[in-house]
């Protein structure tokens, strides 16, 4: 199993996950590969984000007292539904009762109905897999980015509070609010548990990969759990979306750049693409990328392209003019100055280094003065050109400008190796 | 579920318009007017008619203008009964203010309005 996000066992709530507690590593793995498809399952059925969050938790509690003893059932998946539903609906009913007692501002048409509903659905057997509608929901454009990620990991995802909060460094009664807020926008402002329709599909389902690639990015900036769990999504949303090509383009992009996270540093130190050891690469994870990566690519969206780039780029020799092509599309495509200035690089190990400096020359200059790689790409661009003191100046600016120690040093060695080929 | 539409306009955003512009415009809000999920509305006078009303200490307090000085008031209103938030937001993009320099905030309502 993954690990996760520094667990702490000390200071758990209430309300956290019972997987946390880890029964039996075999219980645990079923319980992380179920909970989304239960939790999934009970707010489709509840239509209550809060109430299906608590009858999953106290069903999964029940299972790692009893499946240890009993052994596990057929059907896990099942049995912690239909248990979680009886448990509801002895809820509701109670809360019918003492609702009754307490006012009349119930019209008791509201709920008898729904107990039939209940007790109808409950002798059925069969349990549709629901979990892309509740991860459209989680991702829904009207809660913030904050709150579709913290959601999606929770809920789909299985991570409790605790792991989560770890893993965006927040303290944990701050991520309990944030996923709080966010249900309770679900439910009051009636966000709806569905797959959207076609005409909103694309809007909707680019939200949902930007939650996942987000999710990824953490962990490519170092939290390996993240990443890895942000493949787990990837993959759990091309099993219910196989024909949507950039679900695998995206599920492409990490698995290309993961499987060459060995390799990216030599202990502290950051290894560029061409200086990495390529028997430290994911060989496997790598050939499973490119299948995807070509079924992605007649799509031309944004992740398939930036996964034919990654992948395209762990060929040895690398076809420079053709990721140059690709990166020129995804520019195109996307507007955006960062992919402008990996174009340039493609160009420039195209073996045109001119041409690559005028595309970054051709970038808003002022707005991305506060950008380092704008900084960083011209000063290599600059010295390849022999242009040393307008390198010096840009590799500067750039170290002002970079926070990250291991970048820091890989300036100063160019800085200093730039000095040093002057004298 | 109900929700009330609260339109914040740009006050010179139809400024430098025709009268045919002017109408076609109107002739849009009256069309959502017409939806059948929309249950009421209004359209509010300028801004310059508002004022704004505090009771501190029992003391009333009466001034000339908006709650919130900003750029953007509240023009008017649509109040609307629909499935979800999707059907709502399907409503709010419809309305002119969104694209002319204003904006639409959706809020739902805890109970159903009279």
């Amino acid at each position: 199993m993954p690990s996760r996000c520094a667990r702490s066992s000390s200071r758990r709530t209430d309300r956290d996950l019972v997987i946390d507690r880890d029964p039996e590593p075999a219980l645990a793995r079923i319980f992380r590969e179920e909970w989304g498809r239960v939790l999934a399952s009970l707010v489709g059925y509840l239509h209550d984000f809060d109430l299906a969050e608590d009858v999953a938790q106290a069903a999964f509690a029940t299972a790692a007292e009893r499946w240890p003893r009993d052994g596990v059932p057929d059907n896990p998946a099942g049995w912690l539904i239909r248990t979680a539903r009886n448990d509801a609906i002895d809820q509701l009913r109670r809360r019918r009762t003492l609702r009754a007692k307490l006012s009349q501002l119930d019209r008791p048409s509201e709920v008898a109905p729904m107990d039939q509903e209940l007790d109808r659905q409950l002798s059925g057997h069969s349990i549709r897999d629901e979990r892309l509608e509740l991860l459209f929901m989680c991702c829904h454009p009207a809660l913030s980015q904050d709150a579709q990620v913290a959601l999606t990991l929770r809920a789909v995802g299985g991570l409790s509070t605790q792991e989560i909060a770890a893993c965006f460094l927040v303290a944990p009664e701050a991520m309990k609010r944030r996923l709080s807020r966010a249900k309770q926008k679900i439910t009051g402002a009636a966000i709806p548990f569905r797959v959207p329709p076609d005409h909103l599909l694309p809007e909707r389902l680019g939200v949902v990969l930007a939650v996942i690639y987000l999710v990824y990015n953490q962990g490519y900036a170092g939290r390996v759990d993240l990443a890895t769990e942000a493949i787990r999504l990837g993959r759990i949303l091309l099993a219910l979306m196989p024909d949507e090509r950039e679900v695998s383009g995206l599920l492409a992009l990490m698995l290309a750049h993961d499987a060459r996270r060995a390799a990216r540093s030599d202990g502290d130190e950051l290894v560029l693409l061409q200086d990495q050891d390529r028997s430290l690469w994911d060989a496997a994870q790598l050939a499973e990328a490119r299948a995807l990566a070509d079924r992605a690519i007649t799509g031309r969206g944004p992740y398939a392209l930036q996964a034919a780039i990654a992948v395209l780029q762990t060929d040895a020799p690398v076809d420079w003019p053709q990721v140059a092509g690709l990166y020129a599309e995804l520019a195109d495509l996307t507007g955006s100055p960062v992919v402008q200035l990996n174009r340039a690089v493609a160009v420039a190990q195209a073996g045109r280094p001119q041409d690559a400096l005028d595309l970054v020359d051709s970038l808003d200059r002022d707005r991305l003065d506060g950008y380092q790689y704008l900084h960083s790409t011209r000063a290599e661009l600059l010295s390849r050109l022999d242009r040393r003191q307008e390198a010096q100046a840009a590799y500067a600016r750039a170290l002002e400008l970079a926070r990250d120690d291991r970048e820091r040093r890989f300036l100063r060695r160019r800085l200093e190796e730039l000095h040093g080929s002057q004298s | 579920m109900h929700y009330a539409l609260l339109i914040y306009t740009d006050p010179h955003a139809q400024d430098g318009d025709t009268d045919e512009e002017r109408e076609a415009v109107t002739a849009e809000y009256m069309a959502i007017r017409e939806d059948p999920r929309v249950t009421g509305g209004g359209h509010l006078q300028p801004v310059a008619t508002a004022s704004t009303v505090r009771v501190a200490d029992g003391t009333t307090l009466v001034t000339d203008g908006p709650f919130a000085d900003t750029k953007e008031v509240i023009g008017g209103y649509y109040l609307l009964e629909a499935d979800d938030l999707d059907a709502a937001l399907e409503i709010a993009q419809r309305v002119p203010a969104a694209r002319m320099g204003g904006a639409v905030e959706v809020r739902p309502f805890v109970f159903p309005p009279h």
